[in-house]
């Protein structure tokens, strides 16, 4: 007989999610993942000016925060037909790249850490032989016996009170912590050592942005002006600023990230074994080398791979009213029509879950009904995963992409250093070490944009914004753009509809939503619950391994839930049936 | 409690000698506004305080909130965390998940009743029972109201939790709404913004952590300390608008040169917080800075206050704006126009000043947290 398990809330992420598991014989048999909170974003974007809509949907998330105003102004300028300048499209993509690069680093420490590390075991390390473990993986000038003597003084006096905060509570001394208590220790000082440095990064948002979270953006361009002959916009000082903070974040990538990843995941390659989930992939690709965003320039190929096929990547249109279609089977909507695509929304929200306080959303344990606020999109009928993990892996497969030699060269250095094959990737231990690589790759990249914009205004160009379509009576009475975007979390959409100025439709399919989506129509589990089934439980009442795996998608589901509003009269509905 | 645990002690086991330590004490009195008197009551509650403990919770936001509060670059984030308040309950931040995690928060209201501070990031949906927000199948309305029945004081942090934000925005299609609208019995200190200011929200918890009260709150609930000025008080432009020198458009030279960007929509002029004080991320910029108009993030309802049209369309296009003058008459050479704008707005001040003052007793009363 099967035990049911319930984790609500999940910790650790963004937004409010639910597990219910089935585990039997040690192991998830069955699982339902649950987004247990909704905003309707897009139905506040409705009737809203497109030139401002980047800075309200921007709020659908302040972890990955940017990438949803950069996907909105693309849509609005794809809609509006706007070309942007050079300058403007640079600091985009350095901003951007600068975001993978936080949000992966403070996923990792401070969000996933805390699955492979265990905390209290630190204070049994001898600093010393830490200080040998951390200079045998990195040449980080920190990592002395003194230092991480500190560290662990310092972990003494604030566990020395009882207080544990933030660690009370937990699943210490669970036997699927592996770490030796160097290791952990090393782990713990990276830790508040990223939190320390995670909040020089996004400096250079501020620059460009004039905050973080949530740094302004502009539909035409950048606001920030360059003027290298001036004192209050873009200069020489800003300039060297920029360029500092990311060598610095280069710097610390390669010396703290990716050694700590390494060491760590050389512990728990019975990871490896498990947690793979759906092996289909989907990418729309991004940082593109060529004028205006084009796809054939992007450093992050845009593909999707088909059960776990790296010999064949397949051409993704998401313009294709084909390819791209929302389910609500699951979902707590009701609608006329089912399948559609994001162009062609229609809902409303039609709650039929239990009353609250709730212990489950199906007694029955079937989940047969609606038991979600996220909805299902698939891909020509496909379940996919999105993420860093799908990037790699189309990158790795995409033999003419400009990158592909680049990517499946750190690819095969990560892989051959923990002494595993490429099969490994698809799996708990794979998403979590291609988020890794992927911020060496960006990091790299981050460079490589800043260097093109000094060279640009080298040459002489200063312009950072195209005033020619900013005023309304200069647009088409009706138009309907996409913005496509790779966030952190994966493969992200904004698609608009614009009339008489105003926006007459907007809706977002975001990597969460394809990443936590309940089943489908046929039956067919998102990424989070295929990724479950398998997983072992050492413990199931301590759902680490479950955490672990949920937890290496770097779940956001203040993203995923999300609502479709149709051209007619949003209305709402709530039955409690069950 | 025994100095042992205290935040200097651990400085003192750390190698910081007293006087780099009456250093520190002395730079969080500046940031924080007071004056260097000041810094020796900073010191002592440093010397011998039990970590305060605060309950966390996450309710329709973005965590923008979240994030903001680790890019604090005085104090700490890490600092704070460790030494200074005992995080009990962060969903985004604790290690515990699922039933253990509702046991910590359980654990810690019954170990600390009456004597911890409640953090609230996002707003709450009412409507239909609360169900479009829901934690370990309870409504997040249950939730607050139940956490805050012993709480110390609460704190709404940012837009979501002070005016409702982007999800209380119209047509508001889950009846969002912010703490104050539910919880009447309790001190409120409202820390609006879209996010907070890093350094306003480790400001706040310093300040309660310190003098053991609330921060002078104005009419509003805001701490005057962060909130006592309009952006445009303090705008490194300002000189641009008082001289009626105004962008026209992004990118042309009155923008690479960093004129006033009123005319391009800035909220600047009716919004209170600290951007153009203390700056962001450090003191390293501001929107208006780095060339975007403020969109008014902090105040109340600022997602509905163009009047239907964009946030790029200036003020005075906007109803119910009490700048009495029409910037479209300026010219950067209209030397009367300019003085009489800079008049006008010297009057505004003025007034909405006495307003405020007007309205201030009522909330102040309730400042002084009983022990």
């Amino acid at each position: 007989m099967a035990e049911r398990i319930v984790v609500d809330p999940i910790t650790r992420i963004e937004g409010h999610l639910r597990v219910e598991a089935k585990v039997e014989g040690g192991k998830i048999i069955d699982a339902a993942s649950t987004g247990t909170m909704i905003r309707g974003i897009e139905i506040i974007a409705r009737d809203r000016d497109p030139r401002d809509v980047w800075a309200l949907v921007q709020r659908i998330c302040g972890v990955c925060t940017t990438t949803h105003a950069l996907t909105s102004i693309r849509a609005v300028e794809d809609a509006l037909q706007i070309r942007v300048p050079k300058n403007a499209e640079l600091i985009r993509k350095i901003m951007l790249a600068v975001i993978h690069i936080h949000d992966h680093v403070v996923h990792f420490y401070h969000l996933h850490a805390p699955d492979w590390v265990d905390v209290p075991n630190a204070l049994q390390a001898d600093p010393m032989r830490t200080a040998e473990l951390a200079q045998s993986i990195s040449r980080w000038p920190k990592s002395t016996a003194g230092y991480f003597r500190d560290v662990q003084d310092k972990l003494k006096a604030f566990v020395s009170n009882g207080q544990l905060g933030i660690f009370a509570n937990a699943y210490w001394g669970h036997p699927a912590y592996k770490l030796p208590p160097e290791a952990n220790l090393m782990a713990v000082a990276h830790y508040l050592e990223a939190l320390d440095w995670q909040k020089e990064i996004v400096k250079i948002h501020t620059v460009f942005g004039g905050k973080n979270p949530h740094p302004n953006y502009l539909v035409g361009g950048m606001a920030s002006a360059i003027n290298i002959d001036g004192d209050n916009a873009i200069n020489i000082e800003r300039f060297n600023l920029v360029s500092k903070l990311i060598d610095e974040a280069l710097e610390f990538v390669l010396e703290v990230y990716l050694p700590d990843l390494l060491a760590i995941a050389s512990f728990y390659k019975d990871t490896a074994a498990y947690g793979g989930g759906l092996g289909n992939y989907l990418c729309f690709g991004d940082f593109s080398t060529a004028p205006n965003n084009d796809p054939s320039g992007f450093l992050l190929p845009r593909g999707a791979i088909l059960n776990k096929n790296l010999s064949e990547v397949l051409d993704v249109d998401p313009r294709d009213p084909q390819q791209i279609l929302e389910y609500t089977d699951h979902s707590w909507y009701e609608n006329s029509k089912n399948g559609l695509h994001p162009w062609e929304g229609e809902t409303s929200l039609k709650y039929t879950g239990p009353k609250t306080p709730y212990k489950t959303l199906d007694e029955t344990g079937s989940f047969d009904k609606p038991y979600s606020w996220v909805k299902s999109p698939r891909w020509k009928g496909h379940a996919m995963e999105v993420g860093p993990l799908a990037r790699m892996l189309v990158g790795y497969a995409k033999k003419d992409a400009p990158s592909h030699a680049f990517i499946k060269d750190e690819i095969d250095k990560a892989l051959g250093g923990l002494g595993v094959g490429v099969e490994a990737l698809f799996s708990t231990l794979g998403r979590t070490a291609a988020r890794g690589i992927e911020s060496k790759l960006c990091a790299v990249w981050l460079k490589q944009f800043f260097n093109e914009l000094i060279a640009n205004v080298k040459a002489g160009d200063q312009k950072t914004f195209n005033q020619e379509k900013w005023e309304p009576s200069t647009w088409p009475k009706e138009s309907k753009g996409v913005g496509l975007t790779e966030a952190p979390r994966g493969a992200l959409s904004h698609w608009v509809h614009i009339k008489d100025g105003k926006v007459a439709n907007y809706q977002c399919v975001v990597p969460s939503t394809w990443n936590a989506s309940p089943k489908d129509l046929k039956g067919q589990h998102g990424a989070y619950e295929a990724s479950l089934l398998g997983v072992p439980m050492a413990k199931a009442d301590q759902p680490v391994e479950l955490l672990r795996t949920i937890h290496s998608f770097d779940p956001c589901l203040a993203c995923a839930a999300h609502i479709i509003d149709t051209e007619t009269q949003q209305t709402t509905k709530v039955e409690i049936l069950r | 409690m025994a100095s042992q645990d205290s935040f200097y002690q651990y400085l003192r086991n750390r190698g910081v000698s007293r006087r780099d330590f009456i250093k520190f004490c002395t730079v969080m009195a500046a940031s924080l506004g007071l004056d260097p008197g000041a810094t020796g009551a900073i010191a002592e509650a440093l010397e011998t305080k039990r970590r305060m403990p605060v309950i966390w919770r996450n309710f329709q936001e973005c965590t923008c909130c979240t994030e903001s509060f680790i890019r604090t670059q005085h104090p700490k984030a890490s600092d704070i965390i460790m030494t200074m308040i005992s995080l009990d309950y962060h969903e985004t931040l604790m290690v515990a998940a699922g039933h253990q995690a509702e046991e910590a928060v359980a654990k810690a209201i019954e170990d600390n009743r009456g004597n911890y501070i409640l953090a609230v990031e996002g707003a709450i949906p009412v409507k239909d029972g609360g169900i479009y927000c829901c934690i370990a199948g309870r409504p997040a309305v249950d939730v607050l109201k139940e956490e805050a029945k012993h709480a110390k004081a609460i704190i709404a942090w940012g837009s979501c939790a002070v005016n409702g934000c982007v999800q209380a925005a119209k047509p508001n299609p889950t009846g969002a709404v912010p703490v104050q609208d539910i919880i009447k019995d309790k001190p409120i200190i409202n820390v609006p913004g879209c996010p907070a200011i890093a350094e306003v929200m480790a400001g706040v918890i310093t300040h309660v952590l310190t003098f053991e009260r609330l921060p002078e709150l104005d009419s509003q609930g805001r701490p005057k300390v962060f909130y006592g000025h309009r952006i445009h008080d303090k705008c490194n432009r300002r000189a641009y608008f008082d001289a009626g020198m105004f962008v026209e458009n992004f990118d042309d030279q009155g923008a690479k040169e960093g004129w006033c960007l009123y005319k391009m929509g800035c909220k600047g002029p009716n919004t209170y917080n600290s951007c153009s004080n203390l700056e962001w991320n450090g003191g390293l910029s501001y929107p208006i800075k780095s060339g975007h108009p403020c969109i008014g993030c902090s105040e109340f309802g600022f997602w509905d206050n163009n009047g239907g049209k964009s946030m790029y369309n200036h003020l005075s296009e906007v109803p119910g704006l009490k700048i009495g003058v029409n910037v479209d008459t300026f010219g950067a050479a209209a030397v009367g126009a300019a003085i009489a704008g800079a008049a006008v707005h010297a009057g505004l001040s003025a007034v909405t000043k006495k307003q405020l003052d007007k309205q201030e007793n009522e909330k102040n009363c309730k400042n002084k947290i009983e022990g």
